[in-house]
């Protein structure tokens, strides 16, 4: 190699490194900021209270307890996985069980389709179908903006999620497996059930954990659909405000920087990021065992 | 030696194979899951058909070159919001795409599997889990105001290049990983240096895929709505960003600005913005599939 291969050789090297460095830059950006911009937040509202009081008046009432924003959160986060596994978990079955090639590749782009959804999209859905056509019908007292419309819509936007990571892992369970179960004249559903499902297990808590995440982190369905009332409640007919959804609500109103309720987006958004990558990185940990046992 | 099994060993403490009834409970359950999958197809049809019958009138070349009216909405068009989507496409491209790559070849061909490059992998992996709106607040400190770009179109950009990032570098790694080493080794054969085997037969070997990847992250970046909030695009203005530092909106903002303001006129031009917006989308996903499938046809290894 002549002199200035090797330096173009080792330069071209030490700018891809730096390239991928960015990513690390980027995750120590997020935290600093996060942290950073809470602490001025932090100064004026004690810590215990934004964890412990149970109510979310920034603007009007000085009221910071986080409490009715992460009750929001998850009555719908919970309520949307209620609708994904099932479908999901069932669609994934009968993907890797019992469809022919064909199905599958028919199948496949349309789930694509539905990930790709932009979400402004599934909150247009959700309050302008979902609500006034489907649910009123069958719920009279709900409201305009309420959490189970935004629920359904999120569960049904984790579907693709839920059924492709599902159908991988079941996929990965060694067909020998499922041969054994035949030979011991089990019928198919039991080997789906005894033999396939329990095999993949971790595969699907991976999935479940990696849906959860997303649908904590939502912003657009909820911020349209789910109102912005912050409450703690458990009753899905009424509007309730999430985390994501605060934050956009807050700067939709060009609040001005240096008020409190500026701040206090940085705070909100610092538990968002906590509560979602705890899930992340629990996900992962699962997944990285599937892996282990079949590779 | 073999005996005949007696019944008893046949059937042992009462065990009743009942097969038949086994096998309809089999197929009942196939059919439910049948029924799952197909709940998706159905919402997806449902969610065309609704949007199609509030929007598809308002469709119109007016639609798409004339800017908002406050006065008669129904006359309004989204001139504003799609050329500031097309501005914010063209500079997350720009931006995300070389630094994307960069890292892939990086972590495909240079890294060596040790303590720091497992951390990257679990670091990229983690940002791609971060909720999109965290990514806002990101833009809207870091761009808005440490660099001062403002609450501009640049910043905007920014924003949703960090966002898409990690999907970029991850579409780019499985492009990488799919050409086969022999081609590197063959290049290496003939005294070519790593970035020579890289630049004229890895890259261009995973072009196709690479390109597939980004077209797949910019589609996710197109419909984002949240971030751009954050760092502060407008739902309402009469202008084109005439440069980097210009105001903007964008196409889902317009989306989000219409279905909350829930008067039919606004559902009906939401629902025609939604239209063109699935337009673009489709045709992005389109043009993927098509790159796929040639890649498919003229694959040389």
């Amino acid at each position: 190699m002549r002199r200035w291969q090797r330096a173009r050789e080792g330069g071209l090297r030490g700018l891809f490194f730096l390239c991928a460095l960015v990513s690390i830059a980027v995750t120590m950006g997020i935290i600093l900021v996060l942290f950073g911009e809470s602490l001025p937040f932090f100064r004026h509202v004690p810590f215990t209270s934004f964890l412990f009081e149970r109510s979310w008046a920034p603007r009007t009432g000085q009221e910071y307890g986080i409490l009715p924003l992460v009750c929001g959160t998850f009555l719908i986060a919970v309520l949307a996985l209620a609708v994904a596994i099932p479908i999901g978990l069932a669609t994934a079955i009968y993907m890797s069980e019992y469809a022919a090639p064909v199905v599958r590749q028919v199948a496949k782009p349309v789930f694509e389709i539905l990930a790709g959804v932009p979400t402004v999209v599934y909150g247009y859905f959700a309050l302008t179908f979902i609500t006034p056509y489907l649910l009123r019908p069958l719920l009279p007292s709900i409201e305009v903006f309420n959490a189970l419309s935004a629920a359904i819509v999120v569960g049904i936007m984790i579907i693709p999620t839920i059924s492709s990571l599902c159908d991988d892992a079941l996929r990965a369970v060694p067909r020998s497996l499922r041969e054994a179960g035949y030979a011991v004249s089990a019928t198919k559903l039991e080997v789906c059930t005894r033999i396939v499902l329990p095999g993949a297990m971790s595969g699907v808590v991976a999935a479940v954990l990696l849906a959860l995440a997303r649908a904590v982190g939502e912003t657009m369905v909820v911020a349209i659909a789910a109102g912005s009332t912050p409450k703690i409640t458990a009753n899905p007919l009424v509007s309730v405000q999430t985390m994501a959804a605060y934050i956009v609500q807050v700067c939709k109103g060009d609040a001005p920087a240096g008020t409190i309720e500026y701040q206090s987006i940085y705070a909100v958004g610092l538990t968002l990021f906590a509560i979602t990558l705890a899930v992340n990185v629990v996900a992962q940990k699962v997944m990285a065992r599937f892996r282990e046992v079949y590779e | 030696m073999i005996t005949l099994a007696g019944p008893s060993l046949v059937r042992p403490m009462g065990f009743r194979p009942r097969l038949a009834r086994r096998r309809l409970v089999g197929r009942v359950f196939a059919i439910l899951c049948l029924v799952a999958g197909l709940v998706a197809v159905l919402v997806l049809g449902a969610l065309l058909w609704h949007i199609c019958r509030q929007g598809a009138e308002l469709l119109s070349v007016h639609f798409l070159t004339s800017y908002e009216s406050t006065l008669e909405p129904l006359t309004s068009g989204i001139k504003a919001p799609l050329w500031g989507t097309i501005w914010l496409m063209a500079l997350t491209t720009i931006l995300t795409v070389p630094v994307g790559v960069a890292a892939a070849v990086y972590l495909e061909e240079y890294a060596s599997q040790n303590r720091l490059t497992r951390f990257i992998h679990l670091n990229i992996a983690n940002l791609a889990g971060v909720p999109s709106v965290v990514y806002g607040l990101l833009g809207l400190t870091v761009f808005v105001r440490w660099c001062a770009f403002g609450r501009s179109v640049l910043a905007g950009a920014a924003a949703l290049a960090l966002l898409v990032l990690p999907v970029v570098i991850i579409a780019s790694r499985e492009g990488l990983v799919a050409v086969p080493k022999s081609l590197r080794e063959a290049a290496y054969a003939v005294g070519a240096t790593r970035w020579q085997a890289i630049r004229h037969h890895v890259l261009p070997a995973a072009l196709p895929g690479i390109l597939t990847g980004v077209i797949l992250a910019l589609s996710r970046a197109i419909g984002e709505a949240a971030p751009l909030i954050v760092v502060g695009a407008v739902a309402y203005i009469r202008a084109v960003p005439s440069g980097l530092r210009a105001p903007f909106s964008a196409m889902p903002i317009k989306i989000f600005n219409w279905s909350e303001l829930a008067a039919p006129e606004f559902v009906r031009l939401a629902g025609a913005a939604i239209l063109v917006l699935l337009g673009v989308l489709l045709s992005m996903n389109a043009v993927a599939v098509g790159i796929r499938a040639w890649q498919q046809r003229h694959k040389t290894w």
